[in-house]
């Protein structure tokens, strides 16, 4: 390995320097989804036994802020550097496929922690809620934003505009996130709808996460990590695949 | 690969682009320690071969190596070799100019790099703006920046993809002095301009490309010598040219005489004739062959594969 070191500092260090855009913004929507859906429905839901809904929210608005935010950072920072030609400085240099995905990706897995750490910071001190088994949650964490953290990967190479990305975004993630069960349980839903949650990854991320806090989940956690490093095993092979083909970037 | 293997060796590489043949079987070599200038127009193909030394484009067959090292099998040796500047200006709006150079040089496992990037924030007169963000930098800093970049490895060759293109005459001026002085230390310069008298006064030995082909390649005194010609032009006030000179000589543009010349001596052997003659000159200029003219008469010929030796 010889450039990973510098490409993961680099890719960390360009979204700390914008840090209220890329850190402080998400926690503080994931803040007031929590105030404006804790209002409106507390009071009429009570999802697992002996959790607030209040409560079951948060792990919930975390691990979605995880997501996005893992995402968001790869996939902007490969198509900006694509747009501005940028990308030819680490395309140059004598580093392998595997280390630009590597860094790439572990850059993404540090802005998810970093903003899901920063819902909980936020949130804590006013809403306590218990952490029954912090390996769960930490586990799934880190499977969850780096799932999205390659998928961010593929659609920055993939896209070529703005706005392909922009719809990347706006019709496969935003759509998975918010249909993952972060605001519900699938129990609640339809059969029909709880069968197709349960084609939809994310929501074994959030499932499993919301383990880690309560020890109760829709689905076995086992099954959940299973599907959720499946996927992420699946979405980083084709990654490297793609890179190493130097698909869309060396033509 | 033997000892002395070529800086770049480019071996019948294609590419094609959809319906465009950009190369079409180039082969090429330049020889350690040289100032190699690759001309043509625009769409000849030369970004393109630059791109796929770098390994920014994937050629469809051939094979190219850079000091013996594979671009493609080799690729990590063959990139520490080369530092390549690229044509567009480009930069990352998030750094400063250290952070920038500093990273570069992380790309390449250098860690410790600092006595090195001083030198070229020096030597390329940005030390005053290395603590400034790229954003704030004018486009001709922005080059010298990129100059840097591509220099943070000290890589023993380094191709310059019109670097001079817009870009104002001081700097002109420094950057040719920095990357002589780096031919002199020894470091092969791979050269493409549009500006033909850049390339007469640096470069030793020159190709042109036309349509995805090398069309000539030689030294520049070869290509001059066999293209291009000293020509004394002169202007007669009345009075025909004396039929000594007349049978060499071709009329030219606004009324002068197109008097090709050997050497000085031979300038005074035709004066000398128009004086006998009795002709009074109204208008007189010698000129120098150049690469201009070398490169036009190429660029006109039907497009025939032609080697020099």
């Amino acid at each position: 390995m010889t450039g990973f070191p510098t490409l993961l500092y680099k890719e960390v260090l360009r979204f700390w320097k914008v840090s209220f855009q890329t850190v402080a913004a998400p926690v503080l929507s994931a803040l007031l989804y929590l105030l404006v859906f804790a209002h409106a429905l507390a009071s009429h839901v009570q999802v697992f036994p002996g959790v607030s809904y209040v409560q079951f929210l948060i792990p919930g608005l975390a691990m979605m802020a995880m997501l996005q935010n893992a995402f968001a950072n790869s996939s902007s920072s490969i198509i900006q550097s694509k747009i501005t030609g940028n990308i030819v400085f680490i395309l140059l240099p004598p580093m392998a496929p595997v280390e630009i995905f590597a860094a790439y990706l572990v850059a993404a897995m540090v802005r998810g922690l970093v903003v899901g750490l920063g819902v909980f910071a936020a949130t804590l001190w006013l809403i306590p809620i218990p952490v029954a088994k912090p390996l769960w949650a930490i586990g799934f964490a880190v499977v969850g934003s780096g799932m999205l953290g390659v998928l961010g990967i593929v659609a920055g190479i993939w896209s070529e505009k703005f706005d392909q990305l922009a719809a990347f975004q706006n019709f496969l993630v935003m759509p998975l996130t918010f249909l993952a069960g972060v605001f519900y349980s699938v129990h609640s839903l339809p059969p029909f709808w709880r069968g197709l949650s349960r084609l939809n990854p994310f929501f074994y991320a959030i499932d499993g996460f919301r383990y880690g806090f309560f020890a109760q989940s829709d689905v076995s956690p086992w099954a959940s990590l299973a599907f959720a490093t499946a996927t992420f095993a699946a979405l980083s092979l084709l990654t490297l695949q793609l890179l190493r083909r130097g698909y869309k970037l060396r033509h | 690969m033997s000892a002395a293997a070529a800086a770049v060796d480019i071996r019948g590489v294609e590419k094609r682009f959809g319906a465009v043949h950009a190369l079409r079987g180039v082969c090429l070599e330049v020889r350690p320690g040289e100032f190699f200038g690759l001309l043509g127009p625009n769409g000849a193909g030369k970004t393109t071969l630059i791109s796929a030394l770098g390994g920014l484009a994937r050629p469809d067959a051939g094979s190219l190596a850079v000091m013996g090292h594979d671009v493609a099998r080799d690729f990590r040796a063959a990139r520490r070799a080369v530092g390549i500047v690229p044509q567009e200006i480009v930069f990352d709006p998030f750094f400063t100019v250290r952070e920038t150079l500093r990273i570069q040089s992380g790309y390449f496992g250098l860690r410790r790099n600092e006595a090195w990037i001083d030198e070229l924030l020096e030597r390329l007169a940005l030390a005053s703006k290395a603590e400034a963000n790229m954003r704030s930098l004018s486009g001709g800093m922005k080059r010298r920046v990129m100059v840097a970049q591509a220099l943070v490895h000290r890589p023993p060759v380094i191709v310059l993809d019109e670097p001079t293109a817009g870009v104002d005459v001081e700097l002109r001026q420094t950057l040719w002095q920095f990357i002589r002085g780096l031919n002199a230390a020894g470091h092969t310069i791979v050269l493409t301009t549009h500006y033909l008298e850049e390339a007469q006064q640096l470069c030793s030995r020159i190709a042109m490309m036309k349509d995805g082909r090398i069309v000539a390649m030689d030294s520049v005194a070869n290509l001059l010598a066999a293209f291009s010609e000293r020509v004394l032009r002169v202007k007669l006030e009345g009075g025909a040219l004396p039929a000594a000179l007349a049978t060499n000589a071709t009329r030219g543009e606004a009324g002068y005489w197109r008097i090709p010349v050997e050497d000085m001596a031979q300038v005074e052997t035709v004066l000398a004739r128009l004086r006998e003659a009795g002709a009074t000159l109204s208008g007189l200029e010698v000129s120098e062959p150049d690469l201009e003219e070398v490169f036009l008469h190429i660029m006109r010929r039907p497009g025939q594969e032609l080697r020099g030796p």
